[in-house]
């Protein structure tokens, strides 16, 4: 039986990941992602890992060396962040049309400029179109189930796709949290060995990253977009067989005192708990105030969303980056899109917040519900707004 | 006796039969790259999985859905071939050592074009040289990146036109020297670095089982003629290649654990420059006067190299 425990966060996502016979680590040191590196370095260098453990000259080697590592049938893992992220940018569509099950934690951070070493999402929204499965969490404990659950799900052969852990830079990979730790025996109860189907070994000599002009090229594309779709399947069946064995359930959608809520808040990442305090002080005052939390982000769960959010009347999306010249933030756009078709369905509001680690207490979610309240004219507003930004 | 003229008699015994890259590939006629890259899968045999970056080798050996490859290859982009066959042979090496693939002896080999390799995968080959990874990389080098249509490179040669530095009113082409590849990974320290051209392929066979033989990194830089880049006739690919070594252009030689070997095929006495220049159209607008800047360089360079050989033996 696990015991409750405290630690860092990010050397308990290394932890986890030590407990699931990985072969294969590539990464290159970027804040805040470095103690998860760093502590895969200890683990191994203590014989507690048995794998091979890369120190590449940059996060463009890294994802090629995890590419190659998985192409040849090892259970391979990385983990960035930020910039990093961003020159891995390349590799990632090749990663998942390659349908190689690699898993990488990232430490989100604010992209470049300004150079800015703190939290947002400005690093993972850039790759939302790169076919992997996304999955943002809230705390310790989710940081650390994640790491292992994402194993289980990539390597499923009706999945076969990278899957990333979005964990909050600083504001939870460098919180000390209290968890529960899975035991060894009962990782290797719940993930079986990688049994790759095709792998780069002469035994069996396959060609990979064929070149396909416009007689193939769009129904590869079709093929990956479908494999993603169809992911989201396995995922619920891997929640529910972790919920089974740990007694922690997972779902695509979280919601908190949703229910009978006439305005909502969607929130994804760490933030959550923070908004979860500002609910309980707007229903303490009578406001009939609810929670979204968004934890797959890709696939995206569009039922999960329609149904989470059609009784309310107000929706309010928070975005923790920026479309540049868009239409609002990432978030917002994308549930915005998927409540089009809707009949019934709340007036929806976007805040952009957070920034850069800009701090974000219980008091500025409390004051977005109020300003979101205040609006009588409840029509659809067609901008977004930075919240607590100077003029 | 010349061994490459007694070819026939010597070739069954010194050449694997068995074409591990096939006929039937998309490369240009001529092509003497696509020839190296076939003598290296021979020499390295069935035991190997190569990594390619993009190019013309990448192109012309995977239309999907066909292959040419009968030995497991992988292509993911430009700039990493080094990096992904460092994950290959992390990979393997940890599978093999759990006893998760059998335990026979695979060797990972990189490869890519000038482009590939002393441009934009420098850092990517740095790395993974300085890693240590039981690997070969193979640099095939036809002087300028070719695939995307004869644009120049830093393994353009002074004086080449290319598209993208061509020959004009008031520019003789290329306007900087080489960059002397082999020479900056002989400076990572690794075991074996060699240069090698398909003109001598028992020169180049051996090269490869060499480095094949060694444990740790080793590099191959393989001068490869391009006749369609380097506006020649395609029936003269081979002949070429040897011009290019007897005027000492490309001196074949190896670096073993820092000690230096002209490779036997030298010539005691170099041919000029000119003799090389002569037949290829990317030389043509060059002057008496230019051509005898670069017959200095050359001279020098050599030089410097058998001075090296004589002393770092």
């Amino acid at each position: 039986m696990a015991k409750r425990i405290g630690m860092e966060v990010a050397v308990a996502v290394a932890e986890a990941v030590g407990l699931c016979d990985i072969d294969m680590a590539a990464v290159y040191p970027i804040t805040p992602q470095s103690h998860i590196a760093e502590h895969l370095s200890d683990l191994v260098a203590d014989g507690k890992i048995d794998a091979e453990f890369v120190t590449v000259e940059s996060e463009h080697s890294a994802m090629s060396a995890v590419i190659g590592a998985s192409g040849a049938g090892a259970r391979s893992y990385t983990a960035t962040s930020s910039q990093g992220l961003m020159y891995m940018h390349e590799l990632l569509p090749i990663a998942s049309a390659m349908r190689l099950p690699i898993t990488m934690a990232i430490a989100n951070r604010a992209v470049s400029g300004p150079l800015n070493i703190l939290n947002d999402h400005s690093d993972i929204m850039p790759q939302r179109d790169s076919g992997w499965i996304s999955i943002f969490v809230e705390n310790a404990q989710e940081a650390i189930d994640m790491s292992i659950i994402a194993f289980k799900i990539a390597e499923n052969k009706d999945v076969m796709l990278p899957v990333n852990i979005n964990i909050d830079g600083f504001q939870l990979t460098h919180m000390v949290e209290p968890f529960e730790m899975p035991t060894q025996e009962e990782v290797r109860n719940f993930l079986p060995p990688f049994v790759p189907h095709a792998t780069l070994h002469p035994a069996k000599p396959v060609t990979m990253g064929a070149f396909a002009m416009s007689d193939y090229f769009p129904e590869i594309m079709k093929a990956k977009d479908e494999a993603l779709k169809n992911s989201k399947k396995i995922i619920l069946e891997v929640w529910d067989e972790w919920a089974k064995m740990f007694g922690r359930a997972y779902k695509p959608v979280e919601t908190y005192k949703a229910e009978d809520a006439e305005v909502l808040m969607l929130t994804m990442g760490s933030m959550g708990e923070t908004a979860q305090m500002a609910i309980d002080e707007l229903r303490a005052k009578g406001v009939k105030a609810g929670l979204v939390k968004l934890r797959l982000w890709r696939p995206f769960p569009f039922a999960e969303i329609k149904a989470a959010v059609k009784n309310a009347k107000k929706l309010i999306v928070t975005d923790r980056a920026v479309s540049f010249g868009g239409p609002g933030g990432p978030v917002f756009s994308e549930v915005k899109s998927a409540l089009y078709a809707e009949a019934q369905r709340p007036v929806i509001y976007d805040y952009i917040y957070g920034l850069g680690g800009r701090d974000v207490p219980v008091g500025d979610f409390v004051g977005m519900f109020e300003r979101v309240l205040a609006d009588t004219a409840n029509k659809e507003v067609d901008t977004y707004e930075f919240w607590g930004v100077r003029e | 006796m010349n061994i490459v003229e007694n070819f026939d008699l010597y070739a069954p015994r010194l050449i694997n039969k068995k074409e591990l890259l096939s006929s039937g590939h998309r490369a240009c006629s001529g092509c003497a790259e696509v020839l190296a890259v076939r003598l290296m899968a021979k020499a390295l045999g069935e035991n190997t999985v190569i990594a390619s970056a993009t190019g013309c080798m990448e192109i012309v050996s995977s239309m999907f859905p066909t292959t040419a490859w009968n030995v497991p290859w992988i292509h993911v982009a430009f700039e990493n071939a080094a990096s992904v066959a460092s994950g290959i042979e992390a990979g393997l090496k940890a599978l093999r050592k759990k006893g998760k693939i059998d335990d026979r002896y695979v060797k990972v080999v990189g490869m890519g074009g000038d482009g590939a390799t002393m441009d934009i995968g420098f850092q990517a080959l740095s790395g993974a040289m300085e890693r240590g990874h039981d690997m070969i990389y193979v640099c095939f080098d036809n002087e300028a990146y070719m695939n995307t249509g004869i644009q120049r490179s830093s393994g353009t040669p002074m004086g080449a036109s290319t598209t993208t530095a061509p020959a004009g009113k008031v520019s003789s082409g290329q306007k900087t020297w080489k960059k002397n590849m082999p020479e900056i990974m002989v400076a990572h320290d690794i075991p074996y670095v060699a240069t090698a051209c398909p003109s001598y392929p028992l020169d180049f066979i051996r090269k490869m089982e060499k480095a094949k033989s060694i444990k740790g990194p080793s590099y191959i830089h393989c001068f490869s003629v391009c006749p369609t880049g380097w506006r020649c006739p395609s029936n003269q690919a081979i002949s070429m290649g040897r011009l290019a070594v007897e005027t000492g252009v490309f001196p074949l030689y190896e670096v073993e654990n820092g000690h230096y070997r002209l490779s036997p095929d030298m010539p005691k006495k170099l041919k000029p420059i000119k003799d090389y220049f002569k037949g290829q159209g990317r030389f043509r607008h060059l002057s008496a006067e230019e051509i005898d800047t670069i017959q200095g360089k050359v001279t020098t360079e050599f030089k410097k190299l058998t001075e090296k050989a004589k002393f770092l033996k």
